[in-house]
Order: C-alpha cells, then sequence, then structure tokens
C-alpha cells in the first residue's frame, strides 16, 4: 500500500520508523498493520479524519501505548518505548495542543524542569538556568523575563516554552499535535518560523492539524490514515487539496456518486417562511460570521472536515457555547445566547455528538432518559405523572421502534442505536421546531443507522427543520437538500441542487480554490492509481 | 417478551456478591438483630429500641440530607456545624416556642446551605472544598455566637422534643420518620428529585437536557443544610442545653457511613432514602452491640471505619460487573 513517492527528505535512514504496528482495544483495531517513517529534517504532515488512528499511532511513536504487533526503528536500529519518558529521553518529543508545563513555575525553570544546572554545592544554579534559559528563547527568536512564572504568558509564548524545552532535551523528532488551534496568527507566524529552524537542525517534525493552508505551509510529504489503515504516503505537493480530503474520508474522486447507500429519499428545498435565522454567529478560535436560513421541513447539511467549526455552529445554536457576537431568532423573535433552556423554549434543541458522556444519564430508565427535558411538562405541581410520562414514552418507544425489555430498563444496557434513539425520542417530546443532529449515526449499527436516517426524512416530511452535521459525506449529501460547507470556522461555500453531489462537497471541503464546487472536472484530479487507496465499499 | 436477551441485570449473575449488593444492609441488619437475639441479654426490650431510634434520629436526619447531597455527585461536610450554628441560635429565642424556635433555626441551616450550595454551583468550587471551609468557619461562627458558652435550654416546647412521647413514639422519632416519608416522596415522585439524579447521573447530559442545573444544586445544599440545623434542635433539646462547641461533631462522616452503607453511589446519579434509613440503623444496632458488651467507644469507631470500607468495595464490584 505503500505509495511509490520519494520523499524528498536528507538522508535515507528514517530517525523514527513504525513498522507493521497494530494495536487493538478490546476487540477494536485502532491501527492495522501500519508503517510510517520520517526522516531528519522532514516534516510531516500526519492527516486523517476522527478515528483514522492518529492519535494512537501518535501514542504508539511516544511510548503511551504499546503495541501489539510490529516495531519501532530510532534512527535505524529497533526500539521499544515501555513508557513516555523513554521516548522523550530517545529524542522524541511531543507538544500537545494543551501546554503540559508547570504554569507557577518560572519560564527557565519549565525548560530546565528535571535537568536543572547545579552549583557546586549542588544547589541549583539559578544565574547559569536563567542566561541558559535566555540564550536558548533567543535562538528562536523569543524574548521574554525567563524568571517570570510561565501562565503569566501568553499561550503562544507557552508553547514555544514547551519546544524549546522539547528541543533542548536533545529531540531529534518533535511530533505537534494542533500546535495552533489556540495561537493568533502573528504567535502561528512565530510557531512556522521556529519550525523552519527546526528542521534546518536536522529535526524531523510530525505535524497533525486540521488546517489545510496550515498543512500545505508547513509540512512536505504527508502519511495518510484512514480508519487505522495508512492509505497514502507521499509528497505533499503534488496532492492536490480535494484528493487528499477525499482520501482522508474514504471517498475516491472516481467514486462518487453512487447513490442510494443511505435511507434517504430525495430532498426538497422548501421554500416556507424561515424558522430560524442566525445571523453572523461568531467566537473567538472556533467559528467567524456564520449565517443561516432555515426553513420548516428542510434537512440543511452543515458540511465540513473536524475542527471547521460545524459542531462549534450548532453548539452556538442551541446555546449550549456562550457567542461573542451574533444572534439566533425563531420565527422572528431572538433566542437569548448562551442559554441552554431559553433555546429549548424558543424551539431549538440539539443531539449531542458524544452520546455517552453528553446525551443519555446511563444510570437512569429509559422512560426517565427519554421524559428528562419534558418532565416539567409532565408533572402536575412539581408531582411527576407516572401516566402522563407513559403516554410520551410509549408513544416513542413504538413509533420509534425503540427495542427495551421495558420501559424501565436501564440505558446503558441498551445498543448504540437505541440508545440514540431514545435521546431523539427525549427532544421530540419537547416538540421542537428546530432539530440540531450532531453525527446522529455514529456507533450505530448498520440497521439502527438506516431506520434513524429515515426518521430523519420523515420528521422533516412532517414539517421539523434539521440541521445535519456528519463526517459520512453520503450522508450529508443524501440526507440534505442543501450543504453548508464550513471550513476553518466560517462558511466556505452553500451547495443546492444539483450540486449538492459528492464531488462538489469534497471540493468545497478541501478549499480548493481551483477546483471549486461544479468546477471539477474528474479528469483533472486523477491520481496517478486511483485504487491506491480502497474505499469503504471496497474494504 | 423478544427482547429479554437485551436485559442484563446485575444482581441474577447469581452469586452471594451481587445479593450483597442489592441488599446488603438489610442482610446485616437481620444478621446483628440474630446476634443480640442469642447473645445480648435484653436486647429485644422495647425500652432499648426507644432508645436506639431516639438515638438514631440526630444522624439519621443528616443523613437524610446528605443522601440528596451525595445524589448529586456532591458531599457536605458542614452537616456538624451547621447543627452547632442552630444550637447556638436556640438560647436567643428560647421563650417563643418549638415551632419558632424549629423555624428560625431552619432559616440559619438554609443560609449556610446557601453559601455552600452557591459556592459549589455558580462559582463551580468542589463540593468537598467548598463544604469544609463551611464546616471550619461554620463552627467558629456557633462559638461566636454563643459567646463560647454552653447555655442550658429550659423552653418547655423546646425540651420536649427530647422527651415526650405520643402513644409511646418519642416525638423526635415520629419527627424522623415524617422526614423519611417527605424526602421518599422527593426523590422518587417530583421533578425536583429526578432532576437532580439526573444531575449526578451526567451532569453534562442535564445541562444540553435544559434543566435548571445550578438551581437544583443550590437547592439541594439548602434542603441538606436545613435537615442539619432540624438535626441540632432535636440534639439540643435531647441534651437540654445549646452546647456549640461539641454538637454534631464528626456527624458528617457518620451520615456519609450511612448513606454508602445504604447504597447511594459516591458516584451519585442515585439516591437510596429507605437504604440510607436502613444504614443509619445498622451503625445504631452496630455501637449499641459493642457498649453492651462494653467494648470501648474507640472499637466502635473502628468497626464503623470497616463497615464503610467494605460497602464501598462490594459498591466497586457492583460497578465493576456493569
Amino acid at each position: 500500500m505503500d505509495a511509490p513517492a520519494a520523499s524528498p527528505a536528507n538522508t535515507d535512514v528514517p530517525v523514527l520508523e513504525a513498522r507493521g504496528v497494530t494495536k487493538r482495544f478490546a476487540g477494536v483495531t485502532a491501527l492495522s498493520d501500519v508503517t510510517f517513517s520520517v526522516r531528519p529534517g522532514e516534516s510531516l504532515a500526519l492527516m486523517g479524519e476522527n478515528g483514522a488512528g492518529k492519535s494512537t499511532l501518535i501514542k504508539v511513536l511516544t511510548g503511551v501505548y504499546q503495541p501489539d504487533d510490529g516495531e519501532l526503528f530510532l534512527h535505524g536500529e529497533v526500539t521499544s518505548f515501555a513508557r513516555p519518558l523513554d521516548a522523550q529521553k530517545s529524542g522524541v518529543s511531543t507538544i500537545y495542543q494543551e501546554v503540559n508545563l508547570v504554569p507557577l513555575m518560572s519560564v527557565a525553570q519549565n525548560i530546565y524542569l528535571g535537568r536543572e544546572p547545579r552549583s557546586r554545592l549542588g544547589l541549583i544554579d539559578f544565574r547559569r538556568m536563567y542566561s541558559d534559559a535566555r540564550a536558548l528563547l533567543n535562538e528562536y527568536g523569543i524574548e521574554v523575563d525567563v524568571r517570570r512564572p510561565l501562565r503569566t504568558l501568553a499561550l503562544g509564548v507557552q508553547q514555544m516554552v514547551a519546544l524549546a524545552r522539547a528541543v533542548s532535551i536533545n529531540a531529534s523528532v518533535v511530533i505537534m499535535d494542533e500546535p495552533t488551534s489556540s495561537l493568533e496568527a502573528r504567535e502561528v507566524e512565530t510557531l512556522f518560523r521556529v519550525i523552519g529552524l527546526l528542521r534546518a537542525r536536522g529535526i524531523a517534525i510530525i505535524y497533525v492539524s486540521h488546517r489545510m493552508d496550515e498543512i500545505y505551509r508547513v509540512c512536505e510529504t504527508v502519511t495518510v490514515l484512514r480508519d487505522g489503515h495508512v492509505v497514502h504516503v507521499g509528497s505533499l505537493h503534488d496532492l492536490p487539496r480535494m484528493e487528499l480530503v477525499s482520501m482522508m474520508l474514504g471517498r475516491s474522486v472516481e467514486k462518487v456518486r453512487r447513490g442510494g447507500v443511505t435511507e434517504f429519499t430525495d430532498a426538497n428545498e422548501s421554500d416556507a417562511p424561515p424558522v430560524l435565522v442566525a445571523d453572523d454567529l461568531s467566537r473567538k478560535h472556533q467559528i467567524d460570521g456564520i449565517s443561516l436560513v432555515i426553513r420548516p421541513g428542510e434537512v440543511v447539511g452543515l458540511g465540513g472536515l473536524l475542527g471547521s467549526g460545524r459542531s462549534e455552529t450548532l453548539k452556538g445554536l442551541s446555546g449550549v457555547m456562550q457567542l461573542d457576537r451574533g444572534s439566533v431568532s425563531i420565527d422572528g423573535k431572538t433566542v437569548r445566547s448562551g442559554s441552554v433552556p431559553a433555546a429549548i423554549r424558543a424551539g431549538i434543541v440539539m443531539l449531542p455528538e458524544d452520546r455517552k458522556s453528553e446525551g443519555i444519564v446511563p444510570n437512569l430508565s429509559v422512560r426517565d432518559n427519554i421524559v428528562l427535558a419534558a418532565l416539567p411538562k409532565l408533572s402536575r405541581a412539581g408531582f411527576t405523572s407516572k401516566r402522563k410520562q407513559d403516554a410520551v414514552v410509549d408513544v416513542f418507544i413504538k413509533r420509534l421502534h425503540i427495542k427495551v425489555s421495558s420501559p424501565d430498563q436501564i440505558v446503558s444496557e441498551l445498543s448504540g442505536g437505541n440508545q440514540q434513539k431514545v435521546m431523539i425520542a427525549r427532544w421530540l417530546a419537547m416538540t421542537p421546531k428546530v432539530l440540531l443532529l450532531d453525527e446522529p449515526t455514529r456507533g450505530i449499527d448498520v440497521g439502527a443507522k438506516a431506520e434513524v436516517q429515515s426518521l430523519i426524512d420523515e420528521l422533516a416530511h412532517e414539517g421539523l427543520a434539521i440541521v445535519l452535521v456528519s463526517s459520512e459525506v453520503e450522508e450529508v449529501v443524501e440526507g440534505s437538500a442543501r450543504v453548508i460547507v464550513l471550513r476553518d470556522g466560517s462558511i466556505e461555500t452553500e451547495l443546492r441542487g444539483d450540486d449538492v453531489d459528492e464531488q462538489s462537497l469534497l471540493a468545497a471541503l478541501a478549499g480548493d480554490s481551483s477546483a471549486g464546487a461544479g468546477a471539477v472536472t474528474p479528469g483533472a484530479t486523477t491520481t496517478a492509481n486511483p485504487d491506491e487507496f480502497p474505499t469503504k465499499a471496497d474494504a | 417478551m423478544t427482547q429479554a436477551t437485551v436485559s442484563v441485570s446485575v444482581p441474577t449473575r447469581g452469586s452471594v456478591l451481587g445479593l450483597f449488593q442489592k441488599y446488603g444492609v438489610y442482610i446485616a441488619i437481620v444478621l446483628l438483630l440474630a446476634y443480640n437475639l442469642f447473645f445480648t441479654p435484653n436486647f429485644f426490650a422495647v425500652d432499648n429500641f426507644r432508645t436506639q431510634f431516639v438515638q438514631v434520629v440526630p444522624v439519621l436526619i443528616v443523613a437524610l440530607g446528605m443522601a440528596l447531597v451525595i445524589g448529586t455527585e456532591g458531599i457536605d461536610l458542614s452537616v456538624g456545624a451547621v447543627m452547632a450554628l442552630a444550637a447556638a441560635v436556640i438560647p436567643l429565642y428560647v421563650g417563643y416556642g418549638l415551632v419558632p424556635t424549629l423555624l428560625i433555626a431552619i432559616l440559619v441551616g438554609a443560609v449556610i446551605g446557601a453559601v455552600n450550595g452557591s459556592m459549589v454551583a455558580f462559582i463551580g468550587v468542589q463540593p468537598i472544598v467548598a463544604t469544609l471551609s463551611v464546616m471550619v468557619a461554620g463552627r467558629g461562627l456557633a462559638l461566636l455566637v454563643a459567646n463560647e458558652q454552653l447555655k442550658s435550654v429550659t423552653d418547655p416546647g423546646v425540651l420536649s422534643l427530647g422527651r415526650d412521647s405520643v402513644l409511646g413514639v418519642p416525638i423526635s422519632v415520629i419527627i424522623a420518620a415524617v422526614l423519611v416519608g417527605g424526602v421518599a416522596i422527593l426523590v422518587n415522585r417530583t421533578t425536583f428529585g429526578k432532576q437532580l439524579i439526573a444531575i449526578g447521573g451526567s451532569r453534562r447530559a442535564a445541562e444540553l437536557s435544559g434543566l435548571p442545573v445550578k438551581r437544583i444544586l443550590l437547592l439541594v445544599y439548602v434542603l441538606c443544610a436545613a435537615l442539619a440545623a432540624v438535626a441540632g434542635v432535636i440534639g439540643t433539646a435531647r441534651l437540654g442545653a445549646s452546647v456549640p462547641s461539641t454538637l454534631g461533631n464528626l456527624i458528617e462522616l457518620s451520615a456519609i457511613t450511612a448513606v454508602v452503607v445504604g447504597g447511594t453511589p459516591l458516584s451519585g446519579g442515585q439516591v437510596k432514602v429507605l437504604g440510607t434509613l436502613a444504614g443509619a440503623l445498622l451503625l445504631q444496632f452496630i455501637s449499641a452491640t459493642l457498649i453492651k458488651h462494653n467494648v470501648p467507644d474507640a472499637y466502635s469507631q473502628i468497626a464503623q471505619a470497616i463497615i464503610i470500607l467494605l460497602a464501598v468495595y462490594i459498591q466497586r464490584g457492583k460497578a465493576r460487573v456493569k
């Protein structure tokens, strides 16, 4: 499966290499026979969507996990990291999105933590530590008072300190996991400059980010993971964005638009007056100026890669996330921002992405879970009414075909699909106007998936306005009448009518300006060997 | 029932452990009573049981409130201090009779509970930290109010709470019984009860479902402290004196033990009201048994510690089976 592409690296011996690495968790294979290498001075983009195995691979490379199968090589020699410290000592450092240093200690202390320069008496030689730290940071063009506690510095500078610490421990590989997710534009520039300096010194960079623009600026090679497999290795510069995205999502450009994969019938655009109008929704680092108009009876897809702001948009609409700016109104009436109860009262409800930790209350019964939000409506003077509850619960168990032994069964005993139906029932019991669905079919079996999809259809036909977020391209395309595509927190484009197909969506997801929606001709983006990456159907 | 296979109920595993997980506290009480029937003279006398019930009342009432707090995945260490504060304000209002005294004590308790609840719900202080600080400050405040003095209580209304009976049942026991019933209804039959359990089960899910999470948390702590204040008045009535320096000392530990032994997990999401009653009774019977066999009090504390460890261990097993 390895691509023939030659890596433009400096030497032939990879500094860090994994061969045939397999990692399983309780029967689930997170990494399957993964072979991966990075050479000195190379900057490699590690790409993949949710669940592709990126973080598992990083954890194997840094000694957090032990591979079940396969070997690691460091500078060409077999090695194994029993724990993260071993990897660090061997020169493999990781910079996480959240800085993991000691916030109350000074910058210099953080850099030299655990290996402080000592005076002849064995005490910490503060003077030397400060001057060393200053010199080290100056190398990267960072001027700070190294005596200040780390937490008083801007996040970007803190990250530089983490980087400086990593490199000063003789790192030969630095892994960066979403390093720019909380940085200002100026700080990002500094980071990129430092990355350049590190590469010039022969340090390899493994860069994980969802931001396409960054990847193409910083990285020269790319390894794409999908479902635990390496699906592509090669140079980044001759790889069109759209092709990269289609590999990440498992949709080969040739094989799009087979149709009939999902249970959706043809979705129609509605011309009813809008039920939901969102204007200029913005929150720093998350979403910027998102405006939407949703009409009753239509399913609007919200497309975007991970980190594009699609979940954040739903959270902004449903009051879960406080907005810096912008307004949401239902039937012309403004909804108080940042309040879940206010949004629910107005008729906006959201099915959260993480069903297990944000959706179900695991130790409660199916009945209690279904009525959770509607409880006050099903009570008299604060006392619950079993009769009123049963009326609602029975209707939804029947209507959504929830498989339970009785309404009193504990919800955590149900399958994922049935739990998801319980969640949908919880919201339908509130008779909402707008239903926001964040990955409604993730982690549920095929049968339940089809049921949930046809239910979405049915609800739309009954006049509910639905916003659908899904990582599965075919679900968005076939389920939605129109698709609003987000990229880096803003609306990239909107696909309508005949433009709602997988190809246009992939192009928009990639943000390929040369290949905008509808402008893509299949020939222009053909890979040398299209069968190099199997689609889900093939696998 | 074609879907019967879906259900995996824990106790049907048939193990002794499973049985203990569900009915452990009741089994323990039966075993203990059986032991006393044979080996402790005069244990099964009406007078003895009356004494046992009277003695368990303060811990039981405090434990009821504690069960609510623990149900939300919280804890309240300040209950003993609230009892002391309630005791401290009683002499200031003696002469007004029982009901006003009770109301004032409850009000004082509610204020302290609001302080706890505000810190936990609105500021986000961890319950153990918030209530620990109130526990220390509260007892200090009680001593200040009382001028660090022990004062005897002479109000006949208040004293009747510790002395008098109706149809042979002590008033304090009647109050406790009413409170057990009230809290049981609150937990099982009201919106508030269902919501507080949901918060303990998954705070995030409760928030995303639009529940007034902060308001409920605040109210739970207010209720817990108000119940502790009632326990403080009853304790004072029994002593016939306001003793803010020692009243309710370490009662938080007994109350937590009663709740946990009664089957309410510290991880929240469940409240066992009858279990809490049984847990408090079990602790009371154990210490009574030890006393009747002239075992020093220190041993009874060690016994309590062993029981709480056992209870938590059995619950842990339950979590693992899941």
